[in-house]
Protein backbone atom coordinates (compact mmCIF):
# COMPACT_ATOMS: atom_id res chain seq x y z
CA UNK A 1 0.00 0.00 0.00
CA UNK A 2 1.10 3.41 -0.52
CA UNK A 3 3.02 4.69 2.42
CA UNK A 4 2.16 8.65 3.45
CA UNK A 5 3.53 8.08 6.65
CA UNK A 6 5.05 11.11 6.84
CA UNK A 7 3.22 13.93 5.15
CA UNK A 8 -0.02 13.63 3.61
CA UNK A 9 0.69 13.46 -0.02
CA UNK A 10 -2.79 14.89 -1.84
CA UNK A 11 -2.13 13.78 -5.04
CA UNK A 12 -0.59 10.45 -3.87
CA UNK A 13 -3.68 9.72 -1.88
CA UNK A 14 -5.78 11.25 -4.86
CA UNK A 15 -4.50 8.41 -7.53
CA UNK A 16 -5.48 5.74 -4.72
CA UNK A 17 -8.74 6.26 -5.25
CA UNK A 18 -10.07 5.56 -8.79
CA UNK A 19 -13.28 7.61 -8.63
CA UNK A 20 -11.57 10.67 -8.72
CA UNK A 21 -10.78 10.60 -11.92
CA UNK A 22 -14.60 10.86 -13.12
CA UNK A 23 -15.90 13.67 -15.02
CA UNK A 24 -18.98 15.40 -14.70
CA UNK A 25 -19.59 16.86 -18.64
CA UNK A 26 -16.08 18.56 -19.55
CA UNK A 27 -14.95 19.29 -15.73
CA UNK A 28 -13.27 17.16 -13.68
CA UNK A 29 -15.09 15.97 -10.50
CA UNK A 30 -14.65 17.79 -7.54
CA UNK A 31 -16.16 15.68 -4.72
CA UNK A 32 -16.45 17.98 -1.28
CA UNK A 33 -19.41 15.39 -0.06
CA UNK A 34 -17.40 13.29 1.88
CA UNK A 35 -19.95 14.33 4.87
CA UNK A 36 -22.34 12.06 2.92
CA UNK A 37 -20.12 9.83 2.63
CA UNK A 38 -16.11 9.04 1.85
CA UNK A 39 -14.90 7.55 -1.53
CA UNK A 40 -13.12 4.77 -1.01
CA UNK A 41 -9.08 3.82 -1.97
CA UNK A 42 -8.36 1.04 -4.25
CA UNK A 43 -7.33 -1.25 -1.22
CA UNK A 44 -10.54 -1.16 0.38
CA UNK A 45 -11.68 -1.96 -3.37
CA UNK A 46 -9.73 -4.74 -3.36
CA UNK A 47 -9.57 -6.05 0.01
CA UNK A 48 -13.87 -6.60 -0.23
CA UNK A 49 -13.43 -7.63 -3.52
CA UNK A 50 -10.48 -10.59 -2.20
CA UNK A 51 -12.54 -11.60 0.72
CA UNK A 52 -15.21 -12.36 -2.24
CA UNK A 53 -12.80 -14.40 -4.34
CA UNK A 54 -10.48 -15.91 -1.93
CA UNK A 55 -12.39 -16.52 1.64
CA UNK A 56 -15.58 -16.02 1.18
CA UNK A 57 -17.74 -18.45 3.48
CA UNK A 58 -19.94 -17.69 7.03
CA UNK A 59 -17.96 -16.24 9.82
CA UNK A 60 -18.41 -18.67 12.78
CA UNK A 61 -20.05 -21.55 11.27
CA UNK A 62 -18.27 -23.31 9.21
CA UNK A 63 -16.18 -26.38 9.75
CA UNK A 64 -14.38 -25.92 6.47
CA UNK A 65 -10.91 -24.19 5.28
CA UNK A 66 -13.14 -21.10 3.92
CA UNK A 67 -15.01 -20.70 7.52
CA UNK A 68 -12.40 -20.95 9.49
CA UNK A 69 -10.75 -17.89 6.75
CA UNK A 70 -13.96 -15.95 6.77
CA UNK A 71 -14.27 -16.13 10.51
CA UNK A 72 -10.32 -14.75 10.76
CA UNK A 73 -10.58 -12.34 8.49
CA UNK A 74 -13.41 -11.04 10.33
CA UNK A 75 -12.40 -11.25 14.01
CA UNK A 76 -9.20 -9.78 12.69
CA UNK A 77 -11.32 -7.03 11.06
CA UNK A 78 -12.58 -6.37 14.69
CA UNK A 79 -9.30 -6.02 16.37
CA UNK A 80 -8.02 -3.54 14.20
CA UNK A 81 -11.51 -1.53 14.91
CA UNK A 82 -10.69 -2.03 18.96
CA UNK A 83 -6.67 -0.51 17.90
CA UNK A 84 -7.71 1.92 15.68
CA UNK A 85 -10.33 3.20 18.75
CA UNK A 86 -8.22 2.63 21.78
CA UNK A 87 -10.99 0.12 22.86
CA UNK A 88 -9.55 -2.27 25.30
CA UNK A 89 -10.73 -5.66 23.50
CA UNK A 90 -12.02 -6.18 20.43
CA UNK A 91 -14.86 -7.67 22.57
CA UNK A 92 -16.01 -4.32 23.41
CA UNK A 93 -16.54 -3.68 19.73
CA UNK A 94 -20.19 -4.78 18.34
CA UNK A 95 -20.27 -4.98 14.46
CA UNK A 96 -23.06 -2.97 12.74
CA UNK A 97 -24.13 -1.58 9.45
CA UNK A 98 -23.19 2.21 10.80
CA UNK A 99 -24.21 5.04 13.02
CA UNK A 100 -27.91 4.70 13.39
CA UNK A 101 -28.22 0.93 13.88
CA UNK A 102 -25.50 1.46 16.48
CA UNK A 103 -27.65 3.80 18.30
CA UNK A 104 -30.91 2.52 17.74
CA UNK A 105 -29.05 -0.84 19.60
CA UNK A 106 -28.36 1.52 22.18
CA UNK A 107 -32.08 3.16 22.59
CA UNK A 108 -33.63 -0.33 22.23
CA UNK A 109 -31.41 -2.34 23.86
CA UNK A 110 -30.16 -0.66 26.45
CA UNK A 111 -32.83 2.48 26.95
CA UNK A 112 -36.05 0.52 27.00
CA UNK A 113 -34.79 -2.00 29.36
CA UNK A 114 -33.60 0.85 31.74
CA UNK A 115 -35.41 3.68 31.22
CA UNK A 116 -38.75 4.86 32.74
CA UNK A 117 -41.19 7.37 33.72
CA UNK A 118 -39.05 10.54 35.40
CA UNK A 119 -35.96 9.54 33.61
CA UNK A 120 -34.54 11.97 31.33
CA UNK A 121 -32.04 11.79 28.26
CA UNK A 122 -30.18 14.49 27.22
CA UNK A 123 -29.30 15.01 24.09
CA UNK A 124 -28.00 18.30 22.14
CA UNK A 125 -29.67 20.27 19.59
CA UNK A 126 -26.71 19.50 17.25
CA UNK A 127 -27.55 16.32 16.97
CA UNK A 128 -28.34 13.88 13.63
CA UNK A 129 -31.73 12.78 13.69
CA UNK A 130 -29.97 9.08 14.24
CA UNK A 131 -29.14 10.60 17.68
CA UNK A 132 -33.05 11.81 18.35
CA UNK A 133 -35.33 9.50 16.69
CA UNK A 134 -34.17 6.20 18.33
CA UNK A 135 -33.97 8.10 21.69
CA UNK A 136 -38.11 9.87 20.81
CA UNK A 137 -39.27 6.13 20.19
CA UNK A 138 -37.79 4.62 23.30
CA UNK A 139 -39.05 7.14 25.22
CA UNK A 140 -42.55 6.97 24.13
CA UNK A 141 -42.16 3.20 25.46
CA UNK A 142 -40.60 4.06 28.39
CA UNK A 143 -42.28 7.46 29.43
CA UNK A 144 -38.52 8.37 29.95
CA UNK A 145 -38.30 12.80 29.00
CA UNK A 146 -36.00 13.86 26.41
CA UNK A 147 -34.30 17.26 27.23
CA UNK A 148 -31.43 19.12 24.58
CA UNK A 149 -28.54 21.41 25.28
CA UNK A 150 -29.20 24.51 23.21
CA UNK A 151 -26.21 25.70 20.53
CA UNK A 152 -25.20 29.45 20.75
CA UNK A 153 -25.11 31.86 17.63
CA UNK A 154 -21.27 30.42 16.93
CA UNK A 155 -23.19 27.22 16.67
CA UNK A 156 -21.47 25.70 19.79
CA UNK A 157 -22.99 23.62 22.40
CA UNK A 158 -24.23 26.70 25.32
CA UNK A 159 -22.62 24.73 28.35
CA UNK A 160 -23.92 27.62 30.58
CA UNK A 161 -27.55 26.18 31.42
CA UNK A 162 -25.69 22.58 31.81
CA UNK A 163 -26.20 22.33 35.61
CA UNK A 164 -30.29 22.39 35.36
CA UNK A 165 -30.24 20.39 32.44
CA UNK A 166 -27.81 17.70 33.72
CA UNK A 167 -29.22 16.17 37.01
CA UNK A 168 -30.16 13.30 38.46
CA UNK A 169 -33.23 12.80 36.39
CA UNK A 170 -30.75 12.33 33.83
CA UNK A 171 -29.79 8.87 32.98
CA UNK A 172 -27.99 9.21 29.53
CA UNK A 173 -26.46 12.00 27.68
CA UNK A 174 -26.47 11.42 23.64
CA UNK A 175 -23.71 13.71 22.13
CA UNK A 176 -22.49 13.35 18.26
CA UNK A 177 -18.17 14.12 18.72
CA UNK A 178 -18.59 16.53 14.99
CA UNK A 179 -21.59 18.14 14.01
CA UNK A 180 -22.64 16.79 10.61
CA UNK A 181 -24.54 20.08 9.92
CA UNK A 182 -22.06 22.66 11.82
CA UNK A 183 -18.42 20.88 11.81
CA UNK A 184 -18.65 21.58 15.60
CA UNK A 185 -16.13 19.66 17.82
CA UNK A 186 -17.98 18.39 20.98
CA UNK A 187 -15.65 18.62 24.46
CA UNK A 188 -16.64 14.95 25.11
CA UNK A 189 -14.41 14.71 27.75
CA UNK A 190 -15.87 17.30 29.75
CA UNK A 191 -19.51 15.82 29.36
CA UNK A 192 -18.43 12.48 30.01
CA UNK A 193 -16.92 13.61 33.34
CA UNK A 194 -20.42 15.56 33.64
CA UNK A 195 -22.66 12.72 32.70
CA UNK A 196 -20.76 10.69 35.06
CA UNK A 197 -20.81 13.03 37.89
CA UNK A 198 -24.58 12.52 38.02
CA UNK A 199 -24.49 8.59 37.72
CA UNK A 200 -25.48 8.87 33.56
CA UNK A 201 -24.14 7.06 30.88
CA UNK A 202 -22.60 8.77 27.45
CA UNK A 203 -23.16 7.40 24.55
CA UNK A 204 -21.46 9.28 21.09
CA UNK A 205 -22.41 10.04 17.41
CA UNK A 206 -18.92 8.75 16.26
CA UNK A 207 -20.27 9.07 12.46
CA UNK A 208 -17.97 12.62 11.79
CA UNK A 209 -15.36 11.69 14.95
CA UNK A 210 -13.91 8.57 13.75
CA UNK A 211 -13.04 9.70 9.80
CA UNK A 212 -11.11 12.92 11.00
CA UNK A 213 -9.92 12.90 14.29
CA UNK A 214 -7.73 10.19 16.21
CA UNK A 215 -9.88 8.84 19.15
CA UNK A 216 -9.31 7.07 22.36
CA UNK A 217 -12.12 6.21 23.70
CA UNK A 218 -10.60 5.08 27.09
CA UNK A 219 -8.87 8.20 27.17
CA UNK A 220 -12.66 10.35 26.23
CA UNK A 221 -14.25 7.92 29.20
CA UNK A 222 -17.31 7.70 26.62
CA UNK A 223 -19.53 4.60 27.57
CA UNK A 224 -20.76 3.39 24.01
CA UNK A 225 -19.68 5.22 20.56
CA UNK A 226 -20.72 4.56 17.10
CA UNK A 227 -19.41 4.74 14.43
CA UNK A 228 -20.09 4.51 10.60
CA UNK A 229 -17.71 2.62 7.90
CA UNK A 230 -18.81 4.22 4.79
CA UNK A 231 -17.35 8.13 5.76
CA UNK A 232 -13.80 7.13 6.80
CA UNK A 233 -13.47 4.91 3.40
CA UNK A 234 -14.77 2.08 4.00
CA UNK A 235 -17.66 0.35 2.25
CA UNK A 236 -21.51 1.24 3.23
CA UNK A 237 -23.20 -0.93 5.74
CA UNK A 238 -19.50 -1.38 7.68
CA UNK A 239 -19.46 0.18 11.38
CA UNK A 240 -20.16 -0.36 14.80
CA UNK A 241 -20.50 0.17 18.31
CA UNK A 242 -18.13 0.79 21.15
CA UNK A 243 -19.04 -0.06 24.59
CA UNK A 244 -17.57 -0.75 27.77
CA UNK A 245 -17.79 -4.20 28.69
CA UNK A 246 -20.17 -4.06 31.49
CA UNK A 247 -23.00 -1.99 29.59
CA UNK A 248 -22.66 -4.63 26.49
CA UNK A 249 -23.45 -7.35 29.00
CA UNK A 250 -26.38 -5.48 30.97
CA UNK A 251 -27.74 -4.46 27.17
CA UNK A 252 -30.50 -6.53 25.53
CA UNK A 253 -29.90 -7.44 21.84
CA UNK A 254 -31.87 -5.82 19.47
CA UNK A 255 -32.32 -8.68 16.72
CA UNK A 256 -33.09 -12.07 17.64
CA UNK A 257 -32.09 -14.61 15.22
CA UNK A 258 -28.74 -17.33 14.43
CA UNK A 259 -25.80 -17.25 15.40
CA UNK A 260 -26.54 -14.61 18.36
CA UNK A 261 -28.12 -17.48 20.78
CA UNK A 262 -26.74 -20.08 23.17
CA UNK A 263 -29.02 -22.67 23.24
CA UNK A 264 -32.54 -22.17 22.27
CA UNK A 265 -36.02 -23.84 23.90
CA UNK A 266 -39.45 -23.49 23.34
CA UNK A 267 -40.05 -20.69 25.17
CA UNK A 268 -36.99 -19.06 25.78
CA UNK A 269 -33.50 -18.80 24.65
CA UNK A 270 -29.90 -18.00 26.46
CA UNK A 271 -27.78 -15.52 24.26
CA UNK A 272 -24.38 -15.25 23.86
CA UNK A 273 -22.15 -13.16 25.73
CA UNK A 274 -21.00 -9.38 23.82
CA UNK A 275 -20.73 -8.22 21.36
CA UNK A 276 -21.86 -11.78 19.33
CA UNK A 277 -24.99 -11.12 21.13
CA UNK A 278 -25.84 -7.95 19.22
CA UNK A 279 -24.62 -9.66 15.67
CA UNK A 280 -27.96 -11.62 14.75
CA UNK A 281 -27.82 -13.44 11.50
CA UNK A 282 -25.22 -13.35 8.69
CA UNK A 283 -23.41 -9.93 9.03
CA UNK A 284 -21.62 -7.67 6.41
CA UNK A 285 -18.29 -9.96 6.06
CA UNK A 286 -16.56 -8.56 3.20
CA UNK A 287 -17.87 -5.10 4.31
CA UNK A 288 -16.16 -5.03 7.81
CA UNK A 289 -13.36 -6.62 6.13
CA UNK A 290 -12.77 -3.92 3.76
CA UNK A 291 -13.34 -1.51 6.82
CA UNK A 292 -10.16 -2.66 8.15
CA UNK A 293 -8.60 -1.90 5.28
CA UNK A 294 -9.47 1.22 5.34
CA UNK A 295 -8.61 1.66 8.96
CA UNK A 296 -5.17 0.30 7.91
CA UNK A 297 -5.28 3.10 4.90
CA UNK A 298 -5.81 5.72 7.38
CA UNK A 299 -3.34 4.41 10.22
CA UNK A 300 -0.73 4.62 7.29
CA UNK A 301 -1.43 8.28 6.49
CA UNK A 302 -1.56 9.04 10.34
CA UNK A 303 -4.75 10.42 12.05
CA UNK A 304 -2.87 13.32 13.25
CA UNK A 305 -1.83 14.00 9.74
CA UNK A 306 -5.23 13.13 8.60
CA UNK A 307 -6.27 15.94 11.03
CA UNK A 308 -4.00 18.35 10.02
CA UNK A 309 -4.67 18.62 6.37
CA UNK A 310 -8.78 19.10 7.41
CA UNK A 311 -7.67 21.93 9.32
CA UNK A 312 -5.34 23.20 6.55
CA UNK A 313 -8.02 22.72 4.07
CA UNK A 314 -10.26 23.70 5.78
CA UNK A 315 -9.42 27.09 6.56
CA UNK A 316 -8.35 27.88 3.31
CA UNK A 317 -12.44 27.25 2.49
CA UNK A 318 -13.61 29.27 5.05
CA UNK A 319 -11.48 32.22 4.41
CA UNK A 320 -11.97 31.89 0.61
CA UNK A 321 -15.94 31.41 0.91
CA UNK A 322 -16.21 34.48 3.52
CA UNK A 323 -14.17 36.61 1.02
CA UNK A 324 -16.74 35.28 -1.41
CA UNK A 325 -19.78 37.00 0.53
CA UNK A 326 -20.84 33.33 1.87
CA UNK A 327 -22.84 33.20 5.50
CA UNK A 328 -21.07 30.52 7.48
CA UNK A 329 -23.09 28.45 9.86
CA UNK A 330 -20.83 26.89 12.37
CA UNK A 331 -17.51 27.97 14.36
CA UNK A 332 -15.18 29.94 11.96
CA UNK A 333 -11.91 28.40 14.33
CA UNK A 334 -10.64 25.28 12.83
CA UNK A 335 -8.81 24.24 16.15
CA UNK A 336 -12.38 23.17 17.24
CA UNK A 337 -14.23 22.30 13.85
CA UNK A 338 -14.12 19.71 11.14
CA UNK A 339 -14.10 20.13 7.18
CA UNK A 340 -17.60 19.51 6.85
CA UNK A 341 -18.84 23.47 6.19
CA UNK A 342 -22.57 24.48 5.99
CA UNK A 343 -23.11 28.10 4.25
CA UNK A 344 -25.80 30.35 2.71
CA UNK A 345 -24.12 31.93 -0.72
CA UNK A 346 -25.84 35.62 -1.33
CA UNK A 347 -30.12 34.48 -1.70
CA UNK A 348 -29.64 31.62 -3.69
CA UNK A 349 -31.34 28.74 -2.22
CA UNK A 350 -29.21 25.87 -1.62
CA UNK A 351 -30.77 23.47 -3.86
CA UNK A 352 -30.22 25.67 -7.15
CA UNK A 353 -26.67 25.83 -5.88
CA UNK A 354 -26.27 22.69 -5.82
CA UNK A 355 -27.49 22.29 -9.48
CA UNK A 356 -25.45 24.78 -10.68
CA UNK A 357 -22.20 23.38 -8.66
CA UNK A 358 -22.79 20.52 -10.12
CA UNK A 359 -23.23 21.99 -13.64
CA UNK A 360 -19.35 22.69 -13.15
CA UNK A 361 -18.17 19.46 -11.78
CA UNK A 362 -18.33 20.25 -7.93
CA UNK A 363 -20.79 18.21 -5.91
CA UNK A 364 -21.74 19.47 -2.38
CA UNK A 365 -24.87 18.31 -0.43
CA UNK A 366 -27.93 20.69 0.06
CA UNK A 367 -30.52 20.21 2.60
CA UNK A 368 -31.53 19.99 6.10
CA UNK A 369 -28.14 17.26 6.52
CA UNK A 370 -30.61 14.96 8.89
CA UNK A 371 -30.26 18.08 11.35
CA UNK A 372 -33.60 19.57 11.80
CA UNK A 373 -32.95 21.42 15.10
CA UNK A 374 -29.83 22.75 14.05
CA UNK A 375 -31.74 24.41 10.92
CA UNK A 376 -34.62 25.86 13.22
CA UNK A 377 -32.09 27.08 15.42
CA UNK A 378 -30.60 29.50 12.85
CA UNK A 379 -33.72 29.93 10.84
CA UNK A 380 -32.65 28.40 7.75
CA UNK A 381 -34.74 25.71 5.57
CA UNK A 382 -31.83 24.10 4.34
CA UNK A 383 -27.93 24.84 3.91
CA UNK A 384 -25.66 23.78 1.29
CA UNK A 385 -22.70 21.92 2.64
CA UNK A 386 -18.86 21.64 1.43
CA UNK A 387 -17.15 18.74 2.92
CA UNK A 388 -13.26 17.78 2.73
CA UNK A 389 -11.29 14.95 3.59
CA UNK A 390 -7.88 13.19 2.80
CA UNK A 391 -8.11 13.70 -0.88
CA UNK A 392 -9.30 17.61 -1.45
CA UNK A 393 -6.95 19.54 -2.53
CA UNK A 394 -7.09 23.80 -2.42
CA UNK A 395 -7.43 23.75 -6.02
CA UNK A 396 -10.43 21.83 -5.24
CA UNK A 397 -11.68 25.24 -2.92
CA UNK A 398 -10.77 27.47 -6.00
CA UNK A 399 -13.07 25.48 -7.92
CA UNK A 400 -15.81 25.68 -5.56
CA UNK A 401 -15.40 29.48 -5.42
CA UNK A 402 -15.32 29.77 -9.34
CA UNK A 403 -18.86 27.80 -9.51
CA UNK A 404 -19.86 30.53 -6.75
CA UNK A 405 -19.31 33.04 -9.48
CA UNK A 406 -21.80 30.91 -11.89
CA UNK A 407 -24.43 30.97 -9.47
CA UNK A 408 -24.59 34.10 -8.80
CA UNK A 409 -24.54 35.27 -12.76
CA UNK A 410 -27.72 33.56 -12.74
CA UNK A 411 -29.25 34.95 -9.75
CA UNK A 412 -28.10 38.77 -9.53
CA UNK B 1 -25.53 24.70 -21.46
CA UNK B 2 -27.84 22.03 -19.73
CA UNK B 3 -28.37 24.56 -16.85
CA UNK B 4 -29.85 27.33 -19.40
CA UNK B 5 -32.52 24.64 -19.88
CA UNK B 6 -33.44 24.33 -15.95
CA UNK B 7 -32.81 28.53 -14.84
CA UNK B 8 -34.82 30.28 -17.82
CA UNK B 9 -36.09 33.59 -17.62
CA UNK B 10 -39.75 32.91 -17.07
CA UNK B 11 -38.48 30.97 -14.18
CA UNK B 12 -36.32 33.26 -12.39
CA UNK B 13 -39.14 35.77 -12.73
CA UNK B 14 -41.73 34.22 -11.47
CA UNK B 15 -39.07 33.24 -8.26
CA UNK B 16 -38.24 36.59 -7.82
CA UNK B 17 -41.70 38.10 -8.54
CA UNK B 18 -43.99 35.55 -7.48
CA UNK B 19 -47.82 35.91 -8.40
CA UNK B 20 -50.36 35.52 -5.81
CA UNK B 21 -47.62 34.41 -2.95
CA UNK B 22 -50.46 35.80 0.09
CA UNK B 23 -52.88 34.59 2.23
CA UNK B 24 -56.19 34.24 1.06
CA UNK B 25 -58.90 35.40 3.69
CA UNK B 26 -61.67 33.09 3.94
CA UNK B 27 -60.46 30.17 1.75
CA UNK B 28 -62.30 27.14 2.29
CA UNK B 29 -59.42 24.84 1.30
CA UNK B 30 -55.94 24.90 2.42
CA UNK B 31 -53.39 22.46 2.30
CA UNK B 32 -49.53 22.41 3.24
CA UNK B 33 -46.49 19.91 2.22
CA UNK B 34 -42.94 19.93 2.76
CA UNK B 35 -40.43 18.66 1.04
CA UNK B 36 -38.08 16.94 3.34
CA UNK B 37 -35.50 16.39 1.40
CA UNK B 38 -34.47 20.11 1.18
CA UNK B 39 -37.37 21.49 3.54
CA UNK B 40 -38.89 23.41 0.90
CA UNK B 41 -42.66 24.09 1.74
CA UNK B 42 -45.75 25.20 0.45
CA UNK B 43 -49.62 26.17 1.37
CA UNK B 44 -51.86 26.56 -1.14
CA UNK B 45 -54.99 28.48 -0.17
CA UNK B 46 -58.36 28.10 -2.43
CA UNK B 47 -61.59 29.71 -3.10
CA UNK B 48 -64.13 28.20 -5.03
CA UNK B 49 -66.88 29.39 -6.85
CA UNK B 50 -69.47 26.07 -7.19
CA UNK B 51 -67.34 24.38 -9.57
CA UNK B 52 -65.21 26.70 -10.58
CA UNK B 53 -61.46 27.41 -9.27
CA UNK B 54 -62.25 31.59 -7.88
CA UNK B 55 -59.18 32.21 -6.50
CA UNK B 56 -55.75 30.56 -5.56
CA UNK B 57 -52.80 32.25 -3.36
CA UNK B 58 -49.61 30.47 -1.79
CA UNK B 59 -47.28 30.81 0.78
CA UNK B 60 -43.94 29.17 1.66
CA UNK B 61 -40.49 29.01 1.12
CA UNK B 62 -38.19 26.95 -0.89
CA UNK B 63 -36.09 27.01 -4.13
CA UNK B 64 -36.52 28.49 -6.84
CA UNK B 65 -37.99 25.66 -9.06
CA UNK B 66 -40.28 25.42 -6.11
CA UNK B 67 -41.34 28.41 -6.04
CA UNK B 68 -41.94 29.51 -9.03
CA UNK B 69 -43.80 26.16 -10.04
CA UNK B 70 -46.00 27.57 -7.43
CA UNK B 71 -46.75 30.91 -8.74
CA UNK B 72 -47.27 29.98 -12.46
CA UNK B 73 -49.57 27.51 -10.88
CA UNK B 74 -51.77 29.36 -9.06
CA UNK B 75 -51.82 31.70 -12.77
CA UNK B 76 -52.89 28.96 -14.78
CA UNK B 77 -55.51 27.53 -12.29
CA UNK B 78 -57.61 30.77 -11.75
CA UNK B 79 -60.73 31.31 -13.23
CA UNK B 80 -60.95 27.25 -14.23
CA UNK B 81 -63.23 24.52 -13.64
CA UNK B 82 -62.31 22.11 -10.56
CA UNK B 83 -62.65 19.53 -13.22
CA UNK B 84 -59.53 21.48 -15.34
CA UNK B 85 -57.74 22.02 -12.32
CA UNK B 86 -57.10 18.78 -11.73
CA UNK B 87 -56.73 17.47 -15.16
CA UNK B 88 -53.61 20.07 -15.62
CA UNK B 89 -52.06 18.65 -12.45
CA UNK B 90 -52.32 15.57 -13.86
CA UNK B 91 -50.57 16.66 -16.81
CA UNK B 92 -48.25 18.47 -15.13
CA UNK B 93 -46.85 15.39 -12.85
CA UNK B 94 -47.17 13.84 -16.74
CA UNK B 95 -44.89 16.24 -18.35
CA UNK B 96 -42.35 15.95 -15.55
CA UNK B 97 -42.67 12.12 -15.75
CA UNK B 98 -41.33 12.33 -19.37
CA UNK B 99 -44.72 11.13 -20.21
CA UNK B 100 -46.73 14.03 -21.75
CA UNK B 101 -44.69 16.52 -23.74
CA UNK B 102 -47.28 19.90 -24.11
CA UNK B 103 -47.28 22.52 -26.27
CA UNK B 104 -46.62 26.68 -25.27
CA UNK B 105 -50.34 26.85 -25.94
CA UNK B 106 -51.45 24.35 -23.93
CA UNK B 107 -49.20 25.04 -20.39
CA UNK B 108 -47.83 28.66 -21.32
CA UNK B 109 -45.23 29.45 -19.27
CA UNK B 110 -45.32 26.27 -17.82
CA UNK B 111 -43.35 24.98 -20.36
CA UNK B 112 -40.70 26.33 -19.10
CA UNK B 113 -40.43 24.22 -16.26
CA UNK B 114 -39.73 20.81 -18.96
CA UNK B 115 -36.17 21.51 -18.46
CA UNK B 116 -36.35 20.32 -14.74
CA UNK B 117 -37.01 16.77 -15.88
CA UNK B 118 -33.43 16.71 -16.97
CA UNK B 119 -32.79 16.58 -13.04
CA UNK B 120 -34.43 13.79 -11.44
CA UNK B 121 -33.59 14.86 -7.72
CA UNK B 122 -35.68 18.63 -8.72
CA UNK B 123 -38.64 17.01 -10.05
CA UNK B 124 -40.05 17.14 -6.45
CA UNK B 125 -39.24 20.58 -5.77
CA UNK B 126 -40.97 20.81 -9.03
CA UNK B 127 -44.51 19.03 -8.20
CA UNK B 128 -44.71 20.14 -4.76
CA UNK B 129 -47.65 22.78 -5.07
CA UNK B 130 -49.26 20.28 -7.57
CA UNK B 131 -49.60 17.92 -4.99
CA UNK B 132 -50.94 20.56 -2.39
CA UNK B 133 -53.19 22.04 -5.09
CA UNK B 134 -54.77 18.31 -5.92
CA UNK B 135 -55.48 17.56 -1.98
CA UNK B 136 -56.58 21.09 -1.89
CA UNK B 137 -59.58 20.76 -4.25
CA UNK B 138 -59.89 16.51 -3.38
CA UNK B 139 -60.48 17.82 0.07
CA UNK B 140 -57.94 15.19 1.57
CA UNK B 141 -56.71 17.80 4.43
CA UNK B 142 -53.17 16.88 3.64
CA UNK B 143 -50.83 16.41 0.62
CA UNK B 144 -49.79 13.13 -0.46
CA UNK B 145 -47.22 11.10 1.45
CA UNK B 146 -46.62 13.81 3.90
CA UNK B 147 -48.80 12.54 6.64
CA UNK B 148 -46.88 12.79 9.98
CA UNK B 149 -46.52 9.93 12.28
CA UNK B 150 -45.95 11.67 15.71
CA UNK B 151 -43.41 10.39 17.87
CA UNK B 152 -41.72 11.67 20.93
Amino acid sequence: MTDHRDTLDVEAIRRDFPILSRTVGEHPLVYLDSAATSQKPDQVIDAEADFYRHHNANAHRGIHMLGEEATEAYEGARATVARFLGAPSPDTIVFTRGVTESLNLVAQGWGRKFLGEGDEILLTEMEHHSNIVPWQMTADVTGATLRYIPLTDDGLLDLSGLGSLLTERTKVVGVTGMSNALGTITPLRQLADAAHAMDAMIVVDGAQLAPHLPIDVQALDVDLLGFTGHKMLGPTASGGLYGKAEILDAMDPMFGGGEMIHEVFPDHSTYKPAPFKFEGGTMPLAQQVGLAAAIDYLEALGMDNVRAHEEEITRYALDRLLDAGATIFGPKDVSIRGGAVSFWFKDVHPHDLATILNEQGVAIRAGHHCAQLVMRRFGVPATARASFYVYNTPGEVDALIDALDRAQAIFS
Amino acid sequence: MALDDIYKEVILDHYKSPRNKRELPGAELQCHANNPLCGDEITVFAHLDGDTVEAVTFQGAGCSISQSSASMMTEAVTGVPVSDALKLAADFRGMMAGDVDPSEDEFGDLVALKGVVQYPIRIKCAVLAWDVLQDALDGSGNASGTQPHTVG
